[in-house]
């Protein structure tokens, strides 16, 4: 049974530089990265040295509070170099490739005739496990957990979003069998696969609870799908996991070999050529596109590694994130803009607003805009009411979240439903705050405390 | 305009820690993000923003006011000429209102910024743009004769004690304009009543250029004395036909709002244009307003049921468009910083406030304006209504947990 959900506050952001829905293979990278980081919770403990020599699939490192969770290499070659920060945290370690990619074989699994077990040993030792989350806290998923249920986004309704169809046009079978696998992982809630209602391609997909999705950004945001589908309790745990990552399951299972695949959606208005492009995760962005050195409008170009609302902003020289799907351009906006032509004075036809007090909300809903960097103001005290509720689709107070999490009021947030969101949830009240509070550091934060106080 | 913000920039290092004028740090940063929004670029997070902040807000918010500010001028020039008796055309009444409308708002924004400048210098933080509307506000609900020195008072009096003490703007509980109005009627009753309405309305009187029958009285004056009196006495009808076509207070002419009251309340239509203005931009709550419209008629309506005094009786549609109600309703009930936050809260807490400024007006007539006591009290309320809000959003989670 399937049913449709409409989604209805939100705000879809067009910005210039809509990746073309072809794929391009990127020329293999010289240089990988697996950068610790990105994988929130993790306390890193190195399983190799810098000389060392990998397979694709050898593990890198493994949590040293969960040892059994083990993360791989993406291909065969040498560690390079540990990269560590302050107070020697490490931030990533890089892996020059061979020339000739190698496999570690984990060897072929039925996922029909295997228990839970089986495939989670696999799926721990082959190195797929970080790349399940779980909710509450948005962190790795926990392997002694058995989780309610499995949700999976199967659209991202982010700007410069990688479109799924794209990314899994001929890996369905791959895409089915990794879903079978996650019903066996899954608890009694069993998996959740949200579509956009338009989607046709994965409606086939069997073996999970199939639910359609219409409206605006943040529609597609996992956790959005989760409050409207089942909504997740204090005590319960489900797990998340992006649709590209539930092929290459499926892959591993099949073929016995580590294979992070993905279809990245290279866009922005600095990018000359917006499209999809297949790498692998920890390519170096170098080999995946060409930033210009200096943008159209003669700044610099940030490279966004994942969406312009929660990406990380990496240098030209770095890494894809783990959970990333994107490569965004955008211009830097260090340009001050003067209060007549371009700033608080101005009639703002140019400035994308999600708010009315800007003309440009007269422009026609197809344009494409080029935004840029800038805050856009000052930080400020909240003042304005209403604006998250505008953009936050859940029966959650936003506003009163985010100050018991500023407060550090544990029993309130709890109480608000902290355990629901993560921090991108929060990504659009981000954009839109008159008072430009930092608010998914914010929950970021806040999630991070709640989760050292319980332990 | 590169050669602005290069003398800027070329200022700046006397005014940066070290420098000659580093004590003059906030007003420098205030005025150099006046002028240019700074380039300042995201770090990590949403990379991209929105293009509004408080200054664009609070700047809409002061367009909104434009059309009462401008009527509220000309309305002095002209109940002048007429409590006289004189007529003068368009120009020479506005320069009339010009002439006291425009040392109120110098003082009022003087004393208010002089007093946030300060607290932004202690505090190392930059200025904050709440002022700006309520320096503007604050000389809209203040009759044309206040002494400016009351007005300057009333204006520290708000800022420190209403605001600042409680750490700045988006902080304080009550609305910084109505806390200053509420200080002046409580402080100088004497002074807040009576021949105040009418630019220079005692001066006439004693001179003997008075009209017949103008006293400089407002609506809610006149109707307040009709309060404990037998409705069919000369007195009680005399004020009513007042309130009857072609009398001074008649539904037309309040819509207009050629009649005596504070600067910037007299004129419906001015108000709701600013109010127009606020909902297209969603700056303003059209829950407050609708709700608080709502509110004030019901009240009205329930009084008309009940019909004890002449005050009571009054229409509902025409009890909401004297005094003060209008303006409170769209500039003072929907600062967002001291109304409810919630949506639902929303909703209530304007329908109270309607409601409460109707009876108040008629159950208290020592408080010519109930629109002030009751949009304060409802600014206290609020955080109890949205307590409850939240509450039932918390009990609806917790409800859907013991389903399971």
């Amino acid at each position: 049974m399937s049913r449709i959900q409409r989604i209805k506050k939100g705000a879809d952001i067009r910005l210039e530089g809509r990746p073309a829905e072809t794929v391009s293979e990127a020329p293999s990278a010289q240089i990988y990265a697996v950068k610790p980081p990105d994988f929130v919770g993790v306390v890193t403990k190195l399983d190799v040295r810098a000389g060392d020599s990998v397979k694709a699939g050898s593990t890198l490192f493994c949590d040293k509070k969960k040892p059994s969770v083990k993360y791989s290499s993406p291909v065969a070659g040498t560690v390079k170099e540990i990269v560590r920060g302050a107070k020697r945290r490490i931030l990533a370690i890089e892996i020059e490739a061979d020339s000739e990619n190698s496999y570690v074989d984990f060897g072929v699994l039925d996922v029909s005739k295997s228990n839970r077990d089986q495939l989670l040993s696999r799926v721990l030792e082959s190195g797929m496990f970080p790349f399940f989350r779980q909710r509450p806290f948005d962190v790795v998923a926990n392997p002694d957990d058995l989780p309610r249920s499995i949700h999976i986004s199967a659209f991202d309704s982010s700007p410069l979003a990688a479109s799924t169809v794209v990314a899994l046009d001929g890996r369905l079978a791959d895409f089915q069998n990794g879903i079978d696998a996650l019903a066996k992982l899954a608890g009694d809630g069993g998996v959740h696969l949200g579509l956009r209602s338009s989607d046709t391609t994965l409606a086939s997909i069997g073996n999970c609870q199939i639910t359609y999705f219409d409206g605006p950004h943040p529609s597609g945001n996992v956790g959005v799908q989760i409050h409207h589908t089942a909504p997740l309790n204090k005590g319960e745990m489900v797990w998340t996991i992006s649709p590209q990552d539930v092929a290459n399951l499926g892959a591993l299972l099949t073929s016995g070999k580590y294979i992070p695949t993905r279809v990245v959606a290279c866009g922005g208005s600095e990018c000359k050529h917006p499209q999809h492009v297949l790498t692998l995760s920890g390519a170096s962005i170098s080999s995946i596109v060409d930033v210009p050195s200096k943008s159209q409008n003669g700044h610099q170009v940030r490279v966004i590694s994942g969406s312009p609302l929660t990406g990380d902003q990496i240098s030209k020289d770095g890494y894809l994130g783990a959970h990333h799907f994107a490569i965004a351009l955008l211009p830097e906006g260090h340009d001050p803009k003067f209060l007549l032509t371009s700033g608080w004075l101005s009639l703002g036809l140019g400035r994308f607003s999600l708010s009315k007090a800007f003309f440009s909300w007269l422009m026609p809903k197809s344009k494409e805009w080029t935004l840029d960097t800038n805050m856009g103001g000052e930080e400020r005290a909240f003042v304005v009411s209403g604006q998250y509720e505008k953009v936050f689709p859940m029966d959650i107070h936003p506003v009163h979240l985010v100050k018991s999490i500023i407060v550090n009021d544990i029993d309130s947030m709890e109480k608000l439903g902290i355990y629901e969101v993560s921090p991108e949830d929060f990504a659009l009240c981000e954009y839109g705050c008159t008072s430009k509070i930092p608010v998914q550091k914010i929950v970021r934060e806040g999630l991070d405390n709640l989760r050292n106080e319980l332990g | 305009m590169k050669a602005l913000h290069k003398i800027i920039s070329s200022v700046k290092p006397h005014f940066e820690e070290g420098g000659k004028l580093a004590k003059f740090w906030v007003v420098f940063d205030s005025l150099e993000t006046f002028t240019f929004t700074p380039g300042h670029v995201t770090n990590n997070g949403s990379h991209i923003r929105d293009g509004i902040d408080l200054k664009r807000t609070m700047f809409l918010v002061i367009v909104a006011l434009l059309p009462a500010l401008l009527f509220g001028t000309w309305n002095i020039g002209d109940q002048y000429f007429s409590s006289i008796g004189e007529s003068a055309d368009l120009f020479e009444k506005l320069m009339v209102g010009a002439f006291k409308v425009i040392p109120l708002i110098i003082v009022s924004y003087g004393v208010g910024l002089g007093i946030e400048f300060f607290f932004a210098a202690k505090r190392g933080h930059g200025i904050n743009e709440g002022f700006l509307v309520s320096g503007m506000l604050i000389p809209l609900v203040m009759p044309v004769d206040v002494p400016l020195w009351m007005v300057a008072v009333a204006v520290a009096f708000a800022v420190i004690i209403g605001k600042e003490v409680f750490g700045g703007t988006g902080m304080n509980i009550v609305n910084i304009a109505l806390t200053s109005r509420a200080f002046l009627f409580f402080a100088y009753p004497k002074q807040m009543s009576g021949e105040i309405w009418i630019h220079d309305v005692a001066a006439s009187k004693g001179g003997g250029m008075l009209v017949d029958g103008t006293t400089g009285a407002t609506a809610l004056g006149y109707l307040a004395s009709t309060v404990g009196k037998v409705t069919d006495t000369p007195a009680v009808q005399g004020v009513m036909n007042m309130f009857a076509d072609g009398g001074m207070f008649s539904l037309h002419n309040c819509l207009l709002g050629t009649i005596p009251g504070s600067i910037g309340e007299t004129s419906v239509i001015a108000i709701l244009l600013g109010a127009i203005i606020l909902i297209v931009t969603g700056i303003g709550s059209l829950r407050i307003m609708g709700s608080f419209l709502v509110g004030g008629l019901v009240m009205g309506l329930i009084f008309n049921l009940l019909g004890l005094n002449g005050f009571m009786m009054l229409d509902p549609f025409h009890q909401i468009v004297i005094g003060g109600f209008m303006f409170g309703m769209v500039f003072m009930a929907t600062d967002p910083v001291t109304a409810s936050t919630t949506n639902t809260g929303k909703l209530i807490y304007g329908f109270l406030g309607g409601f409460f400024s109707i009876m108040i007006r008629v159950f208290n007539p020592a408080y010519p304006e109930g629109v002030m006591m009751a949009v304060l009290f409802m600014n206290v309320m609020a955080p109890m209504i949205d307590h409850y809000v939240l509450q039932a959003n918390i009990n609806r989670r917790q409800k859907r947990l013991q389903n399971i």
